[in-house]
This record gives structure tokens, sequence and C-alpha cells, in this order.
């Protein structure tokens, strides 16, 4: 009895403590005035910021992570050791990535370009910090698809290039997906890199996350607006990622119950 | 009719596979599990490398989608995500094969949906829609259970014979290979033992494994030659005879339906006799197998029970000297 009582007493404190935060940021102000800041032009500017650079984020991991995964899904030497590169942007604290991308590209750095405090720069940082999670992922799902079902399109007639766009890439679909999402929610969110990196410009620069800090010195009700729509955002990719219906067993189930 | 050859020595993860192999009409490859088999056919299909010819066509270098080649996979690898129709289209007219092998009906469902014989005629369908030249065919009936099996097994024999290709086939079940196949050659850590009709290899294996391929009863035992017959004497000192000539330790090869059973001893020196209780009794068919001592006999189910056999019950197992065959250890 006692045991239980811990137990479940544990487990409501520790779900309290995570969801408590979340609640607060709609409680505090009515959701008719939360809406009414959403027109704030220093919201709109961030909005539009962020689905810009989010986006061409997005499109370049998808362009360049595809190829990436697709390469290190493949057996052979210093995979490993490949792999371990692609996965150390995880697991870097954000403010050391903006530096090494300041160091990377700045103007004094290795390559002496022009792009940090642009809007490529925020690009550059969420790709860097959210392309790594989508390679992972596309990696584990160019692995799951069974080597002889490929082979046997090749014995079918097929070349390499349509048995990858016709048999690899719609069985890897599902794990493509869940990786862009989980990808995509964490650019969304990015932070760190992109303040050291590209600055926090209104309107070029200042995406949602930027503007929830700066809103926060300002105008508190301004901050909590941008901070509903952001949980707004991550949860409808949450759940997106969670009842993303599954085009094979859908199918068979029904075909079962039937 | 062209003739598909192989030629080549491929390492293995604990061996290597060599093989010379020409295939006019139906091959079978029997062995063990792990005996390389499977390579033969992917070295065939162009996933593996190794020295392949088509009809005087070199294949070696070409990539397995420019050989005209139809592969049936153990698993069948249908594509999972797309129904049977498209599955066939793949590799090229469906409508043909999806009507000559009777699964136009399903030409709409997912392989998920389907049994293990409709599994695999979607994949023999998809092989041959290709109009091959070549059929290879990995254990085709194992993955399929007892009754559908030899239904399956018999419409796979009608089609191989209409069809007319050079077909290579691999199975680790002697009795599909000699139904299926024109040749049947064993295959044991990467190597070939013997290749030849199924009645010769059953008539003359040339080797221990290949008798217990063939199904064949094994007895051990160390060979002399005593006036005209070879002498056999087994571990428990009993002793046994063959018309072939042998010296030290050789196999004594006994086929189960060449075992007759009897109450009483038989006095015949031509016939080898073991004394022995029953062990087992199992039904195939109007047969039945018994188990007495270390041989396996094969009697009609009318014959065993005019016998009474029982397990336990004591029996006389006789096979003749002429039909025992000696293979060197």
């Amino acid at each position: 009895m006692i045991r239980r009582v811990v137990v479940f007493g544990a487990a409501f404190v520790g779900l309290a403590f995570l969801v408590l935060p979340v609640v607060a940021i709609f409680a505090r102000v009515a959701p008719s005035k939360l809406i009414a800041q959403l027109g704030n032009g220093a919201v709109t500017d961030a909005l539009r910021v962020s689905v810009e650079t989010s986006a061409a984020a997005q499109a370049l991991v998808l362009l360049v992570g595809t190829p990436t995964a697709v390469v290190l899904a493949r057996r052979f030497r210093f995979r490993e050791l490949l792999v371990s590169l692609v996965e150390l942007p995880l697991v870097l604290p954000p403010a050391v990535a903006g530096l090494g991308l300041f160091a990377a590209f700045g103007r004094f750095g290795l390559l002496h370009t022009t792009i940090p405090f642009t809007k490529l720069a925020v690009v550059f940082a969420v790709a860097f910090v959210s392309g790594p999670l989508y390679v992972r992922a596309a990696i584990a799902a160019f692995e799951n698809v069974d080597a002889n079902i490929v082979a046997a399109s090749r014995t079918l007639g097929a070349g390499p290039t349509r048995t990858f766009f016709r048999v690899t890439m719609p069985l890897a679909r599902a794990g493509l997906a869940a990786g862009a999402a989980l990808a995509l929610a964490r650019g969304l969110g990015e932070f760190g890199a992109t303040i050291m990196f590209a600055g926090s410009l209104r309107g070029v620069t200042e995406t949602l996350p930027l503007a929830v800090y700066s809103e926060f010195n300002v105008d508190f009700d301004t901050a909590l607006a941008v901070s509903a729509l952001l949980v707004a955002l991550s949860a409808a990719l949450l759940i997106a990622l969670k009842w993303r219906p599954s085009l094979s067993t859908s199918r068979f189930r029904f075909a079962a119950s039937s | 009719m062209a003739t598909l050859a192989l030629d080549f020595t491929l390492p293995l993860r604990s061996f290597e596979l060599t093989l010379a192999l020409e295939v006019e009409r139906t091959v079978a490859l029997v062995g063990p599990s792990g005996a390389g088999k499977s390579s033969v056919l992917r070295v065939a299909a162009g996933l593996a490398p190794g020295r392949v010819t088509y009809d005087g066509e070199d294949w070696t270098l070409l990539p397995p989608e420019r050989r005209s080649i139809g592969f049936v996979f153990q698993d069948y690898a249908l594509f999972p995500h797309l129904d049977v129709r498209a599955n066939v289209a793949y590799a090229g007219e469906p409508d043909a094969w999806l009507e000559r092998l009777g699964i136009a009906h399903l030409a709409r469902a997912r392989p998920a949906e389907l049994s293990g014989g409709e599994r695999q005629r979607v994949a023999l369908a998809r092989a041959l829609a290709r109009d091959p030249k070549v059929l290879l065919l990995d254990e085709p009936l194992s993955a399929l259970d007892a009754h559908t099996k030899s239904e399956v097994r018999h419409e796979l024999s009608e089609l191989l014979r209409e069809l007319r290709l050079p077909t290579l086939l691999v199975t680790h079940d002697y009795e599909d290979a000699a139904a299926l196949a024109d040749e049947v050659g064993v295959l044991v850590d990467g190597t070939l033992r013997q290749l030849a009709r199924p009645a010769e290899l059953v008539a003359s294996p040339r080797d221990a494994f290949v008798a217990s391929f063939t199904g064949a009863n094994l007895l051990r035992g160390d060979a002399r030659a005593t006036g005209g017959l070879t002498e056999v004497r087994l571990p428990d000192g009993v002793c046994v005879y063959s018309t072939d000539e042998a010296r030290g330790p050789v196999g004594a090869v006994v086929y189960p339906w060449d075992v007759s059973l009897a109450r009483e001893h038989a006095d015949d020196s031509a016939l080898n006799v073991l004394h022995g209780d029953v062990s087992s009794l199992a039904e195939v068919g109007n047969r039945v197998r018994v188990r007495v001592g270390p041989i396996t006999a094969e009697v009609t189910a009318a014959s065993a029970e005019r016998l009474g056999l029982a397990v336990g019950s004591p029996v006389y197992a006789t096979f003749k000297a002429t039909g025992t065959r000696l293979v060197p250890l």
C-alpha cells in the first residue's frame, strides 16, 4: 500500500513538473489576448524569419542528408567513425556549435565568408544542429530495408537508380518522414548556435525562440504569446510524428478484420 | 537448348565455394544448410562475383539487371508496398502470367495478405514476367506447409517442363530435388561431391554424405574381403555383407525400401540380418517407417499390421548383400 502511494506520488510529481510550465504559458494571459499579441510586428517578423529559415534549412538537410545517409548505411571501413562525426553536433553545447560555425565561416575564419549575421547564417545554424537528427534516422531507415528485396529488384531488370526510387525509398519512407519531423522540430527551437552565429536582428535573423528571449526583457505578454505559438507548433509536429498512418500495415489490418 | 555455365571460386565465411557446373535443363543442388547453395545462385544472378556464361555469352561482368534471369528468392522478396499485379508488372507484362499461375483474382492484394503458396506463385510470376533465359530458384518449397508443398511441387515440376529453360534450383530436401530436377548435385562445405541423375545417386552414392542425403541408412564399420563377398564388421560385432569391394573403414548404404521385416530368422546366406526391438514407428502415407536397432525399414502398412509391429516388439530386419552399397568414410 505504502509502496503504491510512493510510486504514484512520484509519478504525479514528475508529470506535474513537466506539464506545469507549459500550462502556465497559457494560464497567465487570456487566449484572446495571446491571439491579439500575435499581430504585434515583432511577432510577425519573427514568424516570417522562422518559417523562411526553417524551410530552407529543412530543404538543405533533406537534399544533402539523404545521400549522406545512403552512403553511411553501407558497410565499409571507418563507417562507425564517420557516423560518430555526423552525430557529434547532437551532443555539442549549442554555444560551441555557434562558435565553431563562426570559426569556420566567419570573416576571419577558415573559409573567410560574409555569411555571419545574415539569414543564411540562421539556415546554417539550424541545419547544423537539426541535420544530424535526420541523417541518423535516415541511416536506420535505409539499414532496415530488406537487402533481398533490393537484390530482387536488380534481378528483375531495374538498375541501381530505378531500384532506389521504386523500392528503397518507398520502403524507407516512414523512417525518413519521422527523422524529417524530428529535425524540423529541433530546428524550429534552435537558439544557442543561431544567436552566436547569426545574432538577433529583427526581421532578418530574429527567429521565434530569439524573439521570446528579446521580448522577455521588454514585454512579458508578447514573450508569452510567442511561446504559446511555439508550443502549438511543436505539439503539432509531435502529433504528426506519433499518429502518422502507416500505409503497409493499415491495409493489412483492414483486410484481416473484414 | 542453351546452356548456363558456372565456373568460379568464391571465399565464404568458413570455406571456399568452388564449382564448375553446366545447366542445360533442370539441375538441383542439395546439401545441408550453410553448404554454399544460395551463394551459387547469387553468383549466377550477378549478386556475387564469379565466372558465368550463357550460350557462349560472357555474363561475368554484367550487373544483375543486364542478365536475363528469373530469380525466385527463398523468402520470395515480394515488394510489400506494391500489390500483386504491380509486383509482377515491375518485371514485365503481368496479366498473362497472373492468369497462367492462377492468381489473377489476387491482382489487387498486398503480399502481406497472401498465404505462403500464393506468395510463391506471385514470386514465380514476377520472375517469369521478365521473360528470362535462365531460372534460379532458392528453396522453392521450403517455406510451404506439408499439404501445400506436395501440390506446389507437382505444379512446379509441370511448369518447369513446359518452360524448357535452363533451371538451377537449390534445396536441402533430396525428395524435392529428385522430383523437380533432371540432375541432382550434392554440395557439402562448398564442394560438389557428386552430380548425377536422381536414380544414379540412389544406386551408387559416391560417399557417405551423398548416401545420407538420398535418405539411405548408413552403417559404419570395417570392411575386409571374405571369399566373394565383402564383410563389414559393425561396432557391436555384427557383420553385414556386400557385393561391393572395399577395405578399411566404410559406410554400408541400405535404402529403407530395400529392408524387409520378419518375425522369424530367415536362413539365407545372401541376406543380411539385424535383430532388434522396434524403437519407433511412423506412418508415411500408406507406408510405415520402422526403426530397428541401427536401421530404418520402410514397409507397407498392410505388412506392418500382419507382423503386429509395436514399439518394443522384437523383429528381424533383412536386406540383400546385392542391395548393400559400400562407400568410403
